[in-house]
Protein backbone atom coordinates (compact mmCIF):
# COMPACT_ATOMS: atom_id res chain seq x y z
CA UNK A 1 0.00 0.00 0.00
CA UNK A 2 1.65 3.32 -1.11
CA UNK A 3 0.47 6.92 0.39
CA UNK A 4 -2.56 7.66 -2.07
CA UNK A 5 -3.68 4.55 -1.35
CA UNK A 6 -3.70 4.52 2.33
CA UNK A 7 -5.45 8.32 2.26
CA UNK A 8 -8.07 6.33 0.39
CA UNK A 9 -8.77 4.27 3.32
CA UNK A 10 -8.72 7.20 6.20
CA UNK A 11 -10.89 9.69 4.29
CA UNK A 12 -14.31 7.90 6.10
CA UNK A 13 -12.61 7.82 8.93
CA UNK A 14 -11.95 11.65 8.59
CA UNK A 15 -15.54 12.67 7.71
CA UNK A 16 -15.97 14.46 11.14
CA UNK A 17 -12.45 15.64 12.10
CA UNK A 18 -10.39 18.59 11.27
CA UNK A 19 -7.51 18.04 9.25
CA UNK A 20 -4.44 19.52 9.01
CA UNK A 21 -1.97 18.17 6.36
CA UNK A 22 1.18 18.35 5.31
CA UNK A 23 2.91 19.86 2.63
CA UNK A 24 3.39 18.60 -1.47
CA UNK A 25 1.87 15.74 -2.48
CA UNK A 26 0.34 14.57 0.38
CA UNK A 27 -1.93 17.27 0.42
CA UNK A 28 -2.63 17.21 -3.40
CA UNK A 29 -3.67 13.24 -2.88
CA UNK A 30 -5.88 13.98 0.05
CA UNK A 31 -7.40 17.22 -2.33
CA UNK A 32 -8.16 14.85 -5.23
CA UNK A 33 -9.56 11.59 -3.57
CA UNK A 34 -11.98 14.21 -1.34
CA UNK A 35 -11.96 17.85 -0.48
CA UNK A 36 -14.04 18.59 2.25
CA UNK A 37 -14.04 22.49 4.08
CA UNK A 38 -12.46 20.98 7.54
CA UNK A 39 -9.20 19.80 5.29
CA UNK A 40 -6.61 22.51 6.11
CA UNK A 41 -3.78 21.90 3.42
CA UNK A 42 -0.55 22.48 3.95
CA UNK A 43 1.63 24.71 0.12
CA UNK A 44 4.64 25.54 2.73
CA UNK A 45 6.52 25.43 5.61
CA UNK A 46 7.07 21.69 5.99
CA UNK A 47 7.58 20.53 9.38
CA UNK A 48 4.81 22.57 10.77
CA UNK A 49 2.02 19.92 10.54
CA UNK A 50 2.10 18.88 13.80
CA UNK A 51 2.34 22.23 15.06
CA UNK A 52 -0.79 24.00 14.05
CA UNK A 53 -2.49 20.59 15.05
CA UNK A 54 -1.55 21.48 18.38
CA UNK A 55 -2.63 24.92 18.44
CA UNK A 56 -5.75 24.18 16.76
CA UNK A 57 -6.64 21.11 19.30
CA UNK A 58 -5.77 23.53 22.58
CA UNK A 59 -8.57 25.79 21.48
CA UNK A 60 -11.74 23.70 19.62
CA UNK A 61 -13.31 21.17 21.02
CA UNK A 62 -13.46 19.10 17.94
CA UNK A 63 -11.00 16.23 16.71
CA UNK A 64 -7.86 17.16 15.27
CA UNK A 65 -5.98 14.88 13.03
CA UNK A 66 -2.39 15.78 11.91
CA UNK A 67 -1.74 13.97 8.55
CA UNK A 68 2.24 14.34 8.47
CA UNK A 69 4.67 12.75 6.62
CA UNK A 70 7.97 11.02 7.53
CA UNK A 71 10.49 13.53 6.24
CA UNK A 72 8.16 16.22 7.36
CA UNK A 73 8.51 15.17 11.17
CA UNK A 74 11.93 14.63 10.98
CA UNK A 75 12.25 18.58 10.28
CA UNK A 76 10.98 19.59 13.41
CA UNK A 77 11.18 16.62 16.10
CA UNK A 78 11.11 19.07 19.03
CA UNK A 79 7.20 18.87 18.36
CA UNK A 80 7.94 15.27 19.86
CA UNK A 81 8.41 16.81 23.21
CA UNK A 82 5.91 19.32 23.00
CA UNK A 83 3.28 17.37 22.33
CA UNK A 84 3.84 14.36 24.29
CA UNK A 85 3.67 17.36 27.40
CA UNK A 86 0.82 19.51 25.98
CA UNK A 87 -1.28 17.54 23.43
CA UNK A 88 -4.90 17.66 24.38
CA UNK A 89 -7.17 14.40 24.11
CA UNK A 90 -8.52 16.09 20.69
CA UNK A 91 -5.26 15.76 18.76
CA UNK A 92 -3.97 12.86 16.68
CA UNK A 93 -0.85 12.83 14.86
CA UNK A 94 -0.98 10.57 12.11
CA UNK A 95 2.52 10.47 10.20
CA UNK A 96 2.60 8.38 7.19
CA UNK A 97 5.91 6.93 7.24
CA UNK A 98 6.64 6.04 3.26
CA UNK A 99 10.76 6.28 4.00
CA UNK A 100 10.82 8.87 1.48
CA UNK A 101 10.92 12.57 0.69
CA UNK A 102 7.97 11.95 -2.00
CA UNK A 103 7.47 15.22 -3.14
CA UNK A 104 10.93 15.71 -4.45
CA UNK A 105 11.87 12.56 -5.86
CA UNK A 106 11.29 9.85 -3.16
CA UNK A 107 14.63 10.35 -1.71
CA UNK A 108 14.82 7.80 1.21
CA UNK A 109 14.20 9.52 4.69
CA UNK A 110 16.56 8.16 7.83
CA UNK A 111 13.41 5.60 8.82
CA UNK A 112 14.72 3.47 5.65
CA UNK A 113 17.55 2.62 7.99
CA UNK A 114 18.19 2.83 11.81
CA UNK A 115 15.30 5.68 12.93
CA UNK A 116 11.99 5.37 14.73
CA UNK A 117 9.50 7.52 14.54
CA UNK A 118 7.42 5.28 17.21
CA UNK A 119 10.83 5.24 19.73
CA UNK A 120 11.26 9.22 19.20
CA UNK A 121 7.76 9.70 19.75
CA UNK A 122 7.37 7.78 22.82
CA UNK A 123 10.86 9.45 24.07
CA UNK A 124 9.20 12.68 23.48
CA UNK A 125 6.48 11.74 26.23
CA UNK A 126 3.98 10.65 23.82
CA UNK A 127 1.87 7.89 25.98
CA UNK A 128 0.03 6.49 23.24
CA UNK A 129 1.77 5.72 20.32
CA UNK A 130 0.97 2.60 17.38
CA UNK A 131 3.13 2.03 14.73
CA UNK A 132 0.79 -0.48 11.73
CA UNK A 133 0.75 -1.18 8.64
CA UNK A 134 -0.98 1.50 6.32
CA UNK A 135 -3.94 -0.92 5.42
CA UNK A 136 -4.71 -1.39 9.15
CA UNK A 137 -4.13 2.56 9.37
CA UNK A 138 -8.10 3.18 9.34
CA UNK A 139 -8.82 0.86 12.04
CA UNK A 140 -6.69 1.98 14.38
CA UNK A 141 -7.04 5.85 13.65
CA UNK A 142 -11.18 5.10 14.09
CA UNK A 143 -9.79 3.63 17.30
CA UNK A 144 -7.92 6.41 18.52
CA UNK A 145 -10.62 8.91 17.87
CA UNK A 146 -13.04 7.08 19.92
CA UNK A 147 -10.39 6.58 23.09
CA UNK A 148 -10.41 10.64 23.20
CA UNK A 149 -6.81 10.81 24.20
CA UNK A 150 -3.80 12.01 22.42
CA UNK A 151 -2.14 9.75 20.29
CA UNK A 152 0.37 9.34 17.36
CA UNK A 153 -0.09 6.80 14.71
CA UNK A 154 2.93 5.69 12.26
CA UNK A 155 1.35 4.09 9.48
CA UNK A 156 4.31 2.31 7.41
CA UNK A 157 3.59 2.35 3.61
CA UNK A 158 5.63 2.00 0.72
CA UNK A 159 6.85 5.13 -1.50
CA UNK A 160 5.07 6.48 -4.51
CA UNK A 161 3.30 9.27 -6.04
CA UNK A 162 -0.13 10.32 -7.88
CA UNK A 163 0.96 12.57 -10.58
CA UNK A 164 -1.60 15.49 -9.88
CA UNK A 165 -1.85 19.24 -10.09
CA UNK A 166 -1.01 21.64 -7.23
CA UNK A 167 -4.27 22.56 -4.59
CA UNK A 168 -5.96 25.14 -6.54
CA UNK A 169 -6.67 27.27 -3.02
CA UNK A 170 -5.28 30.34 -1.92
CA UNK A 171 -4.02 29.83 1.21
CA UNK A 172 -6.22 33.09 2.47
CA UNK A 173 -9.48 30.42 0.99
CA UNK A 174 -8.25 27.43 2.70
CA UNK A 175 -8.12 29.27 6.17
CA UNK A 176 -11.00 31.65 6.05
CA UNK A 177 -13.13 28.66 4.32
CA UNK A 178 -11.57 26.32 7.87
CA UNK A 179 -12.51 29.10 10.22
CA UNK A 180 -15.96 29.10 8.93
CA UNK A 181 -16.37 24.69 9.47
CA UNK A 182 -14.97 25.03 13.04
CA UNK A 183 -17.45 27.89 13.61
CA UNK A 184 -20.56 26.11 12.67
CA UNK B 1 15.29 42.76 45.34
CA UNK B 2 17.78 44.92 43.67
CA UNK B 3 16.99 47.97 42.58
CA UNK B 4 17.23 46.34 38.63
CA UNK B 5 15.13 43.63 39.35
CA UNK B 6 12.18 45.21 40.33
CA UNK B 7 12.70 47.73 37.50
CA UNK B 8 12.21 44.53 35.04
CA UNK B 9 9.03 43.28 37.08
CA UNK B 10 7.82 46.89 36.70
CA UNK B 11 7.46 46.71 32.85
CA UNK B 12 6.90 43.39 32.38
CA UNK B 13 4.21 43.05 34.97
CA UNK B 14 2.39 46.14 32.81
CA UNK B 15 3.25 44.10 29.39
CA UNK B 16 1.56 41.21 31.00
CA UNK B 17 -1.68 42.92 32.35
CA UNK B 18 -1.80 45.42 28.56
CA UNK B 19 -1.67 41.87 27.10
CA UNK B 20 -4.55 40.19 28.61
CA UNK B 21 -6.59 43.83 28.57
CA UNK B 22 -6.50 43.11 24.93
CA UNK B 23 -7.93 39.65 24.64
CA UNK B 24 -4.63 37.25 24.12
CA UNK B 25 -5.35 34.33 26.07
CA UNK B 26 -2.67 31.74 24.37
CA UNK B 27 0.85 32.36 25.40
CA UNK B 28 3.99 30.39 23.66
CA UNK B 29 7.45 30.57 23.87
CA UNK B 30 10.94 29.56 24.46
CA UNK B 31 12.46 31.34 27.77
CA UNK B 32 14.47 34.50 27.48
CA UNK B 33 15.48 36.34 30.77
CA UNK B 34 14.04 39.44 29.07
CA UNK B 35 10.32 37.26 29.11
CA UNK B 36 10.67 35.50 32.39
CA UNK B 37 7.91 37.62 34.08
CA UNK B 38 5.76 37.18 31.32
CA UNK B 39 6.10 33.45 31.17
CA UNK B 40 5.34 33.15 35.41
CA UNK B 41 2.47 35.02 34.95
CA UNK B 42 1.20 32.95 31.96
CA UNK B 43 1.74 29.60 33.79
CA UNK B 44 0.21 30.37 36.53
CA UNK B 45 -2.87 32.52 35.07
CA UNK B 46 -5.93 29.82 35.11
CA UNK B 47 -7.30 31.56 32.22
CA UNK B 48 -4.88 31.48 29.22
CA UNK B 49 -2.98 28.13 27.83
CA UNK B 50 1.12 28.66 28.27
CA UNK B 51 2.76 26.01 26.14
CA UNK B 52 6.53 26.26 25.98
CA UNK B 53 8.01 25.44 22.63
CA UNK B 54 11.23 23.52 21.85
CA UNK B 55 11.79 26.03 18.75
CA UNK B 56 10.18 29.37 17.68
CA UNK B 57 8.95 27.82 14.95
CA UNK B 58 6.60 25.77 16.32
CA UNK B 59 5.29 28.71 18.15
CA UNK B 60 4.72 30.68 14.46
CA UNK B 61 2.68 27.64 13.23
CA UNK B 62 0.72 26.77 16.64
CA UNK B 63 -0.30 30.56 17.02
CA UNK B 64 -2.09 29.92 12.94
CA UNK B 65 -3.71 26.97 14.71
CA UNK B 66 -4.52 29.09 17.69
CA UNK B 67 -6.20 31.72 15.28
CA UNK B 68 -7.74 28.66 13.03
CA UNK B 69 -9.44 27.83 16.54
CA UNK B 70 -10.94 31.40 17.39
CA UNK B 71 -8.21 32.77 19.71
CA UNK B 72 -6.01 35.31 19.90
CA UNK B 73 -2.19 34.33 21.30
CA UNK B 74 1.33 35.39 21.13
CA UNK B 75 4.66 34.27 20.68
CA UNK B 76 7.19 34.77 23.13
CA UNK B 77 10.92 35.09 21.93
CA UNK B 78 14.04 36.21 21.79
CA UNK B 79 15.91 37.72 19.00
CA UNK B 80 18.00 34.90 18.03
CA UNK B 81 14.82 32.99 17.85
CA UNK B 82 13.66 35.60 14.42
CA UNK B 83 15.85 33.59 12.42
CA UNK B 84 14.50 30.50 13.07
CA UNK B 85 11.22 31.47 12.63
CA UNK B 86 11.98 33.41 9.00
CA UNK B 87 10.79 30.70 6.42
CA UNK B 88 7.65 29.78 8.63
CA UNK B 89 6.47 33.30 7.81
CA UNK B 90 5.29 32.33 4.77
CA UNK B 91 2.75 30.38 6.16
CA UNK B 92 1.42 33.98 8.64
CA UNK B 93 1.96 36.09 4.91
CA UNK B 94 0.53 33.61 2.48
CA UNK B 95 -2.48 33.14 4.47
CA UNK B 96 -2.74 35.95 5.94
CA UNK B 97 -3.14 35.25 8.95
CA UNK B 98 -3.32 37.54 12.07
CA UNK B 99 0.43 37.00 14.13
CA UNK B 100 1.57 38.71 17.26
CA UNK B 101 5.15 38.30 18.64
CA UNK B 102 7.60 39.97 21.59
CA UNK B 103 10.55 39.83 20.81
CA UNK B 104 13.56 40.48 23.53
CA UNK B 105 16.45 41.72 22.32
CA UNK B 106 19.47 41.55 21.93
CA UNK B 107 22.14 42.91 19.86
CA UNK B 108 21.21 46.10 19.87
CA UNK B 109 21.67 49.48 22.23
CA UNK B 110 24.70 48.15 24.59
CA UNK B 111 25.34 44.80 23.58
CA UNK B 112 28.79 43.15 25.18
CA UNK B 113 28.88 40.33 23.39
CA UNK B 114 29.58 40.17 19.96
CA UNK B 115 28.20 36.76 18.90
CA UNK B 116 24.92 38.42 19.77
CA UNK B 117 25.31 41.36 17.17
CA UNK B 118 24.74 39.55 14.11
CA UNK B 119 21.27 38.64 14.40
CA UNK B 120 20.16 41.12 16.42
CA UNK B 121 21.13 43.97 13.96
CA UNK B 122 19.63 41.77 11.30
CA UNK B 123 16.09 41.13 13.60
CA UNK B 124 14.13 44.14 11.67
CA UNK B 125 15.59 43.86 8.16
CA UNK B 126 14.54 40.43 8.46
CA UNK B 127 11.12 40.18 9.63
CA UNK B 128 10.43 43.05 7.55
CA UNK B 129 11.45 41.12 4.38
CA UNK B 130 8.28 38.73 5.39
CA UNK B 131 6.02 41.55 5.53
CA UNK B 132 6.23 41.31 9.47
CA UNK B 133 6.09 44.59 10.94
CA UNK B 134 7.84 46.49 13.54
CA UNK B 135 7.54 48.23 16.80
CA UNK B 136 10.12 48.92 19.06
CA UNK B 137 9.37 50.09 23.20
CA UNK B 138 12.40 51.44 24.45
CA UNK B 139 10.86 53.32 27.15
CA UNK B 140 8.22 52.08 30.09
CA UNK B 141 5.79 54.70 29.15
CA UNK B 142 5.25 53.18 26.06
CA UNK B 143 4.16 49.86 26.63
CA UNK B 144 0.39 50.30 26.97
CA UNK B 145 -0.03 52.36 23.42
CA UNK B 146 2.58 50.20 21.52
CA UNK B 147 1.47 46.57 22.79
CA UNK B 148 -2.80 47.97 21.50
CA UNK B 149 -1.37 49.38 18.64
CA UNK B 150 0.87 45.69 18.15
CA UNK B 151 -2.10 43.50 18.82
CA UNK B 152 -4.88 45.52 16.70
CA UNK B 153 -2.72 45.81 13.82
CA UNK B 154 -2.54 41.47 14.58
CA UNK B 155 -5.69 40.84 14.71
CA UNK B 156 -7.92 43.00 13.27
CA UNK B 157 -5.83 43.90 10.39
CA UNK B 158 -4.53 40.10 9.89
CA UNK B 159 -1.06 41.62 9.83
CA UNK B 160 2.30 39.96 11.27
CA UNK B 161 3.30 42.33 13.88
CA UNK B 162 6.51 41.91 15.93
CA UNK B 163 7.09 43.77 18.97
CA UNK B 164 10.67 44.24 19.65
CA UNK B 165 11.81 45.14 23.43
CA UNK B 166 14.95 47.27 23.25
CA UNK B 167 18.02 46.24 25.28
CA UNK B 168 17.11 50.34 26.65
CA UNK B 169 14.11 48.68 28.28
CA UNK B 170 15.38 45.82 28.92
CA UNK B 171 18.99 46.47 30.14
CA UNK B 172 21.57 44.98 27.98
CA UNK B 173 23.37 41.68 30.01
CA UNK B 174 26.77 41.60 30.91
CA UNK B 175 26.97 38.27 29.15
Amino acid sequence: MNRYELIETLVPVLKDTLVVCNIGIPSQELFSICDRENHFYMLGSMGLCSSIGLGLALTTNKSVVALEGDGALLMNLGTLATIGNRAPDNLILLVIDNGSYGSTGDQATYTNEATSLAAMARGGGCQSVIECPGDETARVLANALDAKQPSVIISKVVPGNRPLPVVPLHPIVLRERFKETIQT
Amino acid sequence: MDTEVIKTETWAELLYDSLRELGITIFCYVPDAGHRVLIERSISDNNVISVPLTTEEEGVAFLAGAHLGGKRGVLLMQSSGVGNCINMLSLINAGRFPFLTIVSMRGDFGEQNPWQLPMGQAVEPCLMAMDTLCLRIETREDIPSTTEAATQMAYKSDQSVAILLSQKLIGAKPF
